[in-house]
């Protein structure tokens, strides 16, 4: 059994809790209120008798509570499962580790597709638009409802990076160490672009219908499954998948025509089916344009905060990262230093992309390893 | 991990001329030990700048901010005049452009500390008069296995300094056994292993 592993966390339940109520509402940077908002998350690990071992992973776009071991009956484990567990970089036999599917998402926290309890269908898009803070102001309600202060750190890839670097610039007395990962301070026209396209597969799909196809018992397939293809490929590099594919055929001999001819074709289509079964459009319109509109060092005084309290950070890019490319890190870096806050960036040479976050290349893994072995070394 | 080593004995000198609380530069910084003994004995704050991945795991381990750049290409990552003392330790010999990576120095400092190994010290010239490239303990490299790429020897470099405009406010010269010498001994350029220039943008 692959939860035997002495690496894994074991079997894992995702816990859900309601953090805000109709009553007392989550209120949102627009100044809108949203209430009831529930929230899936899971443990992993101990909480220290001190509370001062805590570390939150943050989620990238379609990720989720589940970021280690194993869900009961699963074979394949969470989405970071490389990086979670006894031995492993966050090791959990030392760190107490939490991980939560943020709002606007689809997994158990509460988001566009959720019913609205006042009319008892489905928000669709009467769901406010986020911005990157309401993430970290419902984060915060968890940390809080778990009990704990302050945290060690927190970290996270791609969009997960972006809610660490809002937290740590808004609440910088939230947490010591800040691990930001192929993520961005500011999307540029490309990334914008490609997020465009996406939500116009999705929105143009005839089965989308403003939004109430829950309502109506459709689904955007065709849209949803189309965006995730085209996105797909901004997260690989050229090489990994001339290296993983080439210009295979898909079965015995091409014989030219308009359906799946190559292997990278069945790939994708392979990608954009799998994802119908886990995510939802309209959480991927909503989340996508959190990302595109996140530009916090806009704000000339963002950094105010952390000068006073100065929490330590980690920014890592890859170099074959073509989605979020060291130039964005290297901005993150620059604004950082520049502040005169304490800031580590490593570029990490990696074939495979943007996804290289989510693997566990040896340079990568033992970066992090220093890095959080020496925060919990020097504590809160 | 602990910081508490002795510092290696030119480092420990450098240290020796960087003011408590300041905020420092380390271009080359290694495995960090010089920022590491900064930050923990002398309260000062800064950044290390390092690209050999195993030498940055370590000041990663250590608690030393440090990052990864290229120092021929990409000093423009710093802003102007945003570290008290910016320190290119023993590592000029191994850059490629040291003129542009001494102005950016300046740019971005407001004094630089400067060591180097000297390739104008009697022994090397008695090692190049018998037709062998200079080794010593200051320059223990075979020429097929050496990181140095420039070579300079004392007056030469400080013909840079005037060029660039940096004014040199110490010169501190060391004896091929790592023992202080005169401080304007005329003859150093011959008698002196190593240096240490501190330096100010004039």
């Amino acid at each position: 059994m692959p939860h035997r592993d002495p690496g894994s966390v074991g079997v894992v339940e995702t816990q859900t809790v309601r953090l805000f109520s109709d009553d007392q509402p989550l209120v949102l940077a627009d100044g809108s209120t949203l209430g009831p908002v529930d929230v899936a998350y899971e443990t992993y690990g101990t909480l220290s008798d001190a509370r001062d071992n805590a570390v939150f992973v943050c989620h990238a776009l379609t990720g989720d509570a589940h970021a280690a071991g194993y869900a009961p009956g699963a074979i394949r484990p969470g989405w970071w499962d490389n990086l979670i567990g006894p031995g492993r970089p966050l090791d959990t036999d030392r760190f107490f580790v939490i991980s939560a599917n943020l709002l606007g998402g689809c997994q158990g926290t509460t988001g566009p597709s959720t019913l609205n309890p006042d009319t008892g269908r489905a928000y669709g898009l009467s769901f406010p638009l986020l911005q990157m803070s309401d993430f970290v102001t419902v984060h915060r309600a968890l940390v809080q409802h778990l009990g704990i202060a302050r945290l060690l750190a927190a970290v996270g890839g791609s969009l997960g990076g972006m809610q660490v670097l809002e937290w740590a610039t808004s609440h910088p007395d939230d947490l010591a160490n800040a691990v930001v990962v192929a993520a961005s301070s500011r999307l540029n026209a490309q990334n914008i672009a490609f997020s465009a396209v996406a939500r116009k597969a999705i929105m143009s799909d005839p089965d989308f219908r403003d939004g109430d196809y829950a309502e109506l018992g459709v689904n955007p397939d065709r849209g949803l499954a189309t965006a995730r293809m085209m996105a797909h490929i901004t997260y690989v590099s050229e090489d990994a998948l001339s290296a993983k594919f080439g210009r295979t055929p898909q079965g015995e001999a091409i014989r030219p025509g308009f359906d799946v001819d190559f292997a990278v074709e069945s790939y994708l289509d392979h990608q954009g089916e799998a994802f119908l079964g886990r995510f939802d459009a309209l959480s991927y319109l909503y989340l996508t344009r959190v990302m595109d509109y996140f530009d916090p060092f806009a704000d000339t005084s963002a950094l105010a905060g952390l000068a006073k309290r100065p929490v330590k950070f980690l920014v890592v890019s890859f170099d074959s990262d073509w989605r979020f490319s060291t130039q964005h890190s290297r901005r993150i870096v620059r604004h950082l230093e520049r502040a005169q806050l304490p800031v580590t960036f490593r570029e990490i040479k990696s074939p495979w992309g943007h996804d290289s976050f989510l693997l566990d290349g040896a340079q990568y893994h033992a970066t992090l390893t220093a890095f959080f072995d020496r925060a919990l070394e020097e504590g809160l | 991990m602990s910081v508490d080593n002795p510092l290696r004995s030119d480092l420990a000198f450098v240290a020796h001329l960087i003011e408590r609380g300041t905020r420092v530069l380390d271009l080359g910084c290694g495995t960090g030990e010089l920022l590491a003994h900064l930050i923990g004995a002398k309260a000062c704050h800064g950044t290390g700048v390092e690209i050999d991945p195993d030498a940055v795991l370590t000041a990663i381990r250590r608690g030393v901010p440090v990052i990864e750049l290229d120092l021929d290409s990409q000093m423009a990552e710093f802003a102007d005049d945003s570290y008290d003392t910016v320190v290119l330790s023993r590592t000029i010999q191994t850059i490629r452009q040291p003129r542009l990576v001494l102005s950016e120095m300046a740019r971005v400092g407001h004094r630089l500390i400067v060591s180097i190994p000297n390739f104008g010290w009697w022994g090397n010239r008695l090692r190049l008069l018998r037709g062998r490239m200079p080794m010593s303990t200051d320059l223990p490299y075979s020429w097929y296995d050496t990181p140095n790429l420039r070579f300079t020897t004392l007056a030469e470099l400080e013909e840079l300094f005037a060029e660039i405009g940096l004014r040199m406010e110490q010169r501190i010269t060391f004896n091929s056994k790592g023992v202080l010498s005169g401080r304007n001994d005329p003859l150093s350029n011959l008698m002196a292993s190593s240096a240490v220039y501190v330096l100010v943008p004039a």
